[in-house]
């Protein structure tokens, strides 16, 4: 690896890094920081794949609240590194990504923990009124962020594609790797589940089945989807809409017994 | 003399808002992120003891879905505005707006933007990236961030213009038609997705005969599965996943079991 190399993987980590707290540009995700490490390395073709794999694993890994979801920076950047300096499988990729991504939550809840004090010092500055200082501990927090992402990334890409490594990642059996690459087929379904256990609508599932037979009975690709999927949302407001202001008129109504009859007649 | 927000200062509010996050903490979350971004404004109306008592305000604790602080952060400008220039709003009136609405905005934020528009986006674009096309993060990371810089801008924007106004929408209907119309939309691609962005093949032979034709015919699993109900597999293991969630299982070690099963299934020459 050239020193320039380094260098850009260093900032790639280090965005990556930075997104995977802030949640706005999206570089903590695989797609996204697989491809990066991919372009800087020189094979953009293998990162874009890892990527687009990874994200399959990582669909339903979200911050909501304050829980805190696997780390997706540190399990991209660190298996693309390791994946394309080493010239190994996909599979590999996947097999480091799982525990790098456990690895990376401890990280990322020990810096989360630690801006604890940026807050109280922040405190301190604002009795002054130093706006400054203020903003310091902002950008403090933010680049422990990047620091926790990025120097893993350094000391993996220091040693990535030398003998022990390679033979460490060689040694691991081809019925692992390429049952790993059976599973990403379908390892998304826990992604899935997440999302649809995280809208908590139970009674909104009828559409969930609905877009899934005609997936799997028609040949309508994602934009028709998308079109089906507007028009049942239109028709679910309508409905909706007429059900809150009906149920809203409900308790003016309920004095006046000709609409009590009608009530009932609605039954 | 009156003092005023001007155009640059919302700007500077919007820039700043796309960094929220960044000091982030278990004690009190993205509260530095909120005053930082509420800076050009405070800045601008206070001087003194009074900027001091102002930075302390938005010091407090703030948690939301990141996208949708900005209409807080709009309606919280116009009522510092109003404040610097006489009128009787109290730190507990403020302190009530934020607090009033970051459950709220959350809770249409996270279905609409985590719920929906990422997965969908990510799935769309990892399928095409398996194919090793730039096209796939290009569409993913394109569409995502227009779609997130447009609610920046008009969140901050639009919460400046109509100020405490906001607040009785936020609870009203409206933001309640939004989500359930995103969840539908978001549950039918999901439901397409489980059918069509996933991949089981169980080529386990069943049986092997030559029918009258003389043809070789091979009945696997897959085969039988297909013929009934295709995309059956992924749909059990999508239920059976929601259940182990339920219950409180990490997803890691969802993720994990998942793989022994590949493993495990590959070895035996149940999937390939």
């Amino acid at each position: 690896m050239t020193t320039m190399q380094f260098i850009m993987l260093f900032i790639v980590a280090a965005v990556a890094g930075m997104g995977s707290v802030l949640d706005e540009c999206q570089f903590h995700r695989p797609l996204v920081a697989c491809t990066l490490v991919g372009l800087v390395l020189g094979d953009v073709t293998t990162g874009i794949i890892l990527g687009g794999t990874l994200e399959m694993l990582a669909l339903g890994w979200m911050n909501v609240g304050a829980a805190m979801a696997p780390d997706a920076a540190l399990a991209s950047v660190v298996s693309s590194i390791l994946v394309i300096v080493g010239h190994q499988s996909i599979g590999a990729g996947i097999a480091l990504a799982v525990p790098l991504a456990a690895a990376g939550q401890v990280l990322t809840i020990f810096v989360r923990t630690i801006t604890v004090f940026f807050q109280h010092a922040a405190d301190g500055f604002a009795a002054k009124g130093n706006c400054f200082a203020i903003e310091m501990c902002h950008v403090g927090g933010l680049l422990l962020q990047a620091l926790r992402v990025a120097l893993p990334a350094m000391a993996i890409a220091a040693v990535a594609g030398t003998d022990t490594v390679n033979s460490a990642l060689a040694s691991i059996p081809e019925v692992i790797t390429r049952g790993l690459q059976v599973s990403g087929g379908f390892i998304v379904v826990v992604g899935y589940a997440m999302v649809i256990n995280m809208m908590n609508a139970k009674s909104l599932m009828p559409y969930f089945f609905l877009g899934f037979l005609i997936a799997v009975f028609t040949n309508v690709n994602l934009i028709g989807f998308g079109a089906i999927g507007l028009i049942c949302a239109f028709f679910h407001i309508k409905n909706l809409q007429r059900e809150l202001e009906s149920a809203a008129a409900g308790p003016v109504r309920s004095g006046n017994p000709v609409d009590d009859i009608d009530d009932s007649d609605l039954m | 003399m009156e003092k005023k927000l001007t155009k640059g200062d919302l700007i500077n509010i919007f820039i700043r808002s796309n960094f929220l996050l960044g000091s982030f903490n278990f004690e009190r979350m993205q509260s530095i992120g909120f005053c930082v971004s509420m800076i050009p404004a405070l800045k601008k109306l206070y001087k003194g003891e009074e900027l001091n008592q102002a930075l302390k305000r938005h010091l407090e604790f703030f948690n939301t879905q990141p996208f949708l602080a900005t209409p807080i952060m709009g309606i919280i400008a116009a009522m510092e505005e109003k404040r610097a220039n006489g009128a009787d709003i109290s730190d507990q009136t403020i302190s009530g707006v934020k607090v009033g609405l970051i459950g709220p905005l959350a809770g249409v934020g996270d279905p609409i933007f985590w719920g929906t528009l990422r997965p969908v986006l990510a799935a769309l674009g990892a399928g095409i990236a398996l194919t090793g096309s730039i096209i796939g993060p290009l569409i993913f990371f394109i569409a995502f961030n227009a779609i997130r810089l447009l609610t920046h801008w008009y969140g901050v924007m639009y919460g400046f213009e109509k100020g405490t106004e906001l607040v009785d929408e936020v609870g009203g209907n409206r933001m309640r038609y939004l989500t359930e119309g995103a969840s539908v939309l978001g549950l039918l691609v999901m439901g397409a997705l489980v059918a069509k962005w996933t991949t089981v093949n169980m080529p386990l032979v069943m049986s092997s005969y030559v029918n009258s034709q003389g043809d070789q015919v091979v009945v696997t699993v897959q085969s039988i599965l297909d013929s009934l109900m295709p995309g059956i597999v992924p749909l059990l293991m999508t239920f059976a996943c929601m259940a182990l969630l339920k219950k409180g299982v990490n997803p890691l070690v969802i993720i994990i079991g998942l793989f022994a099963l590949g493993i495990c299934g590959y070895a035996i020459g149940l999937f390939a």
